[in-house]
C-alpha cells in the first residue's frame, strides 16, 4: 500500500548529505546524493540504535556517526562492520519542491 | 583516606555478569551521550575523508621501520644496533597501536581497502585478533566504561599498579594477547567474546588468529635455523621492547577518571603532548574530542579541539602532568569507593550531567 507522506523541502538539504525526519512516531533519514537524487532510509543504524542524520555521506554511503559501520543508503546494504543487518529503504519522489517518501 | 583502609570490593568487569545487568537496568547502556555543540556543517567538513595525510604518514612509518630495520640487522652484534632497534620497536610496537585505531574506525584513509589493509598489519603487530579488536573497541565507543559492558577497561578497581608497571615491557599483555591468539585459533572464545562478537564473525576471527599464529610459527622457525633472536628482533618481540610508548599514551586516555557516567568529559583525557608523540600516536591525545565525535578522522583533531575547548576541561599540560594526577587518583581509587577524578569545567562549559552517575553501585552507597 502506497502512502507518500511530505517530508521536506528539496532545499532543506544539501547535496551529498542526510536529515532526520521524525513522523508517526518513527525517524527516518532523508538523503541527496552528489547528483542531487533523493533517498530515504529508516533513521537509526541497525547496530545500536543511533541516529544516521548525525553521519557522514560519502558518494553513496552512510556512515554511522557513532562505530562507523556503513550502509548503501541507495540499497539499504550493509557495507563494513560493525553493521550486519541491512538498513530498510523507502521509496521516496519529489512533487513541487517537496521530498515525499513512501512510508508505507 | 588512608593507607590502613581496605581496598575496594573487586568490580565485575565481566560483560555478561550482575554489573552488566545492572548497567542495563538503570538505564546507563540506552542513555544518550554528551557532546559538545558543533554546527552541522562544520561537522561535515572536519568528518570529510582524505587519502593523502594517511599515504603520507603510512610511507613514513614503513620507510623508518625499513630503514631503522635493515640497519639493525646490518649492525647485528654491534652497539650501533641498539638505537636502531629502539627505534624500529617504538615504530613497531608503539605507533602500530594508533594504526589499528584509526583504521579500524575507518577514518584514516577516504579509499576503504587502504584501511584494511593497515587494520590488518596494525593487528598483527599488536598480536591482537582484527575481528575480536573491531567488535570490542565498537563496544568501548558505545559503552566507554561502563563497567559490565566496555571490554577495554585498562584500569579494573581495585587496580594492580605493579601489574600496571609490568604492562610497560609488554609482558602480561603480549602473553593474554598470544594466549587469546592461540585459543581462538583453536576455536575458542570466551563468553565475554562471545558477548561483543556476532555468531557469524567468529569463524572469521578463528581464521585470522590461525594466519598470526603461522607466521609467528615461521619467525621462530627462521631464528632456531639461523640461530639467532635476530628474526623475533624483526617480528614479534618489538611488541615488547617497543611498547612503552603505547602504554605511556594509552593509559591516560582513561586512567583515574570516573565509571558509568554518559558524558566523555568526566570519562576521557585530553592532553597536551610533544609533536613526535603526536605523530607515533596519530593526535589521540585528543581523546575526549575523539570519543565525542568518532567519526573526525586523526587529522582533524586539533581543529575539532579549537572548536570545542570551551566546553571541555582544561587539557592536561602534559604528559608527565597527566601522571601525576592519575597515579595519586588510581591508588585514592584502590581504597575509597567511587572516587575519581572530577576535573573542573571553564564558566563557558555546559555542566556535567549528574542524573545518572549517582547510581554507580559504589557511588550510591556514600
Amino acid at each position: 500500500m502506497q502512502n507518500w507522506t511530505d517530508a521536506c523541502g528539496v532545499d532543506d538539504i544539501e547535496d551529498e548529505d542526510v536529515i532526520r525526519w521524525d513522523h508517526a512516531g518513527a525517524t527516518f533519514a532523508i538523503y541527496r546524493d552528489p547528483k542531487g537524487q533523493f533517498f530515504a532510509t529508516d533513521g537509526k543504524c541497525t547496530h545500536e540504535a543511533v541516529h544516521l542524520a548525525d553521519g557522514l555521506v560519502m558518494d553513496d554511503t552512510i556512515e554511522c556517526p557513532k562505530h562507523n559501520g556503513r550502509f548503501n543508503y541507495k540499497t539499504g546494504a550493509a557495507l563494513r562492520a560493525p553493521v550486519c543487518v541491512n538498513l530498510r529503504t523507502y521509496r521516496v519522489r519529489v512533487s513541487e519542491g517537496r521530498v515525499q517518501v513512501d512510508i508505507g | 583516606m588512608t593507607m590502613t583502609q581496605p581496598l575496594v570490593a573487586k568490580r565485575d568487569y565481566s560483560l555478561t555478569g550482575p554489573s552488566s545487568r545492572h548497567a542495563v537496568d538503570i538505564g546507563l547502556t540506552a542513555a544518550e551521550w554528551y557532546h559538545s555543540e558543533v554546527p552541522r556543517k562544520v561537522m561535515k567538513e572536519l568528518m570529510q575523508r582524505r587519502d593523502g595525510p594517511a599515504i603520507r604518514d603510512t610511507i613514513v612509518w614503513i620507510g623508518l621501520l625499513a630503514a631503522t630495520g635493515a640497519g639493525g640487522v646490518y649492525f647485528w652484534g654491534t652497539w650501533w644496533a641498539v638505537p636502531l632497534f629502539v627505534v624500529y620497536g617504538v615504530l613497531y610496537g608503539s605507533a602500530c597501536d594508533s594504526r589499528w585505531h584509526e583504521a579500524g574506525h575507518g577514518t584514516a584513509f577516504r579509499t576503504g581497502w587502504m584501511n584494511d589493509v593497515v587494520y590488518h598489519i596494525a593487528s598483527f603487530m599488536l598480536m591482537r585478533n582484527p575481528v575480536n579488536w573491531r567488535w570490542s573497541h565498537a563496544r568501548h565507543h558505545t559503552h566507554t566504561l561502563t563497567v559490565g559492558r566496555d571490554p577495554e577497561i585498562a584500569f579494573m578497581h581495585p587496580t594492580g599498579l605493579w601489574l600496571n608497571v609490568l604492562h610497560f615491557v609488554g609482558l602480561v599483555d603480549a602473553y593474554q594477547s598470544l594466549k587469546v591468539i592461540l585459543c581462538n585459533a583453536l576455536g575458542f572464545f570466551t563468553t565475554d567474546e562471545r558477548d561483543y562478537i556476532p555468531a557469524s564473525e567468529l569463524p572469521k576471527a578463528r581464521t585470522a588468529a590461525q594466519a598470526h599464529l603461522a607466521i609467528y610459527a615461521l619467525t621462530v622457525g627462521a631464528a632456531l635455523l639461523l640461530g639467532s633472536i635476530l628474526p623475533l628482533m624483526l617480528i614479534g618481540l618489538p611488541r615488547l621492547y617497543g611498547c612503552w610508548h603505547m602504554l605511556m599514551t594509552g593509559l591516560i586516555q582513561h586512567g583515574g577518571l570516573a565509571e558509568d557516567v554518559i558524558d566523555h568529559r568526566l570519562n576521557s583525557r585530553t592532553v597536551y603532548i610533544n609533536p613526535i608523540s603526536r605523530w607515533l600516536y596519530w593526535n589521540m591525545n585528543y581523546h575526549i574530542e575523539h570519543h565525542m565525535f568518532p567519526m573526525v578522522p586523526y587529522h582533524a583533531l586539533p581543529k575539532l579541539h579549537e572548536l570545542v575547548k570551551h566546553d571541555l576541561p582544561q587539557p592536561t599540560p602534559s604528559i608527565l602532568a597527566a601522571y601525576r594526577e592519575m597515579i595519586p587518583a588510581l591508588i585514592r581509587q584502590r581504597r575509597e569507593p567511587g572516587y575519581f577524578l572530577r576535573k573542573e569545567l571553564p564558566p563557558t562549559a555546559k555542566p556535567y550531567r549528574d542524573e545518572f552517575h549517582q547510581f554507580v553501585p559504589s557511588r550510591a552507597a556514600e
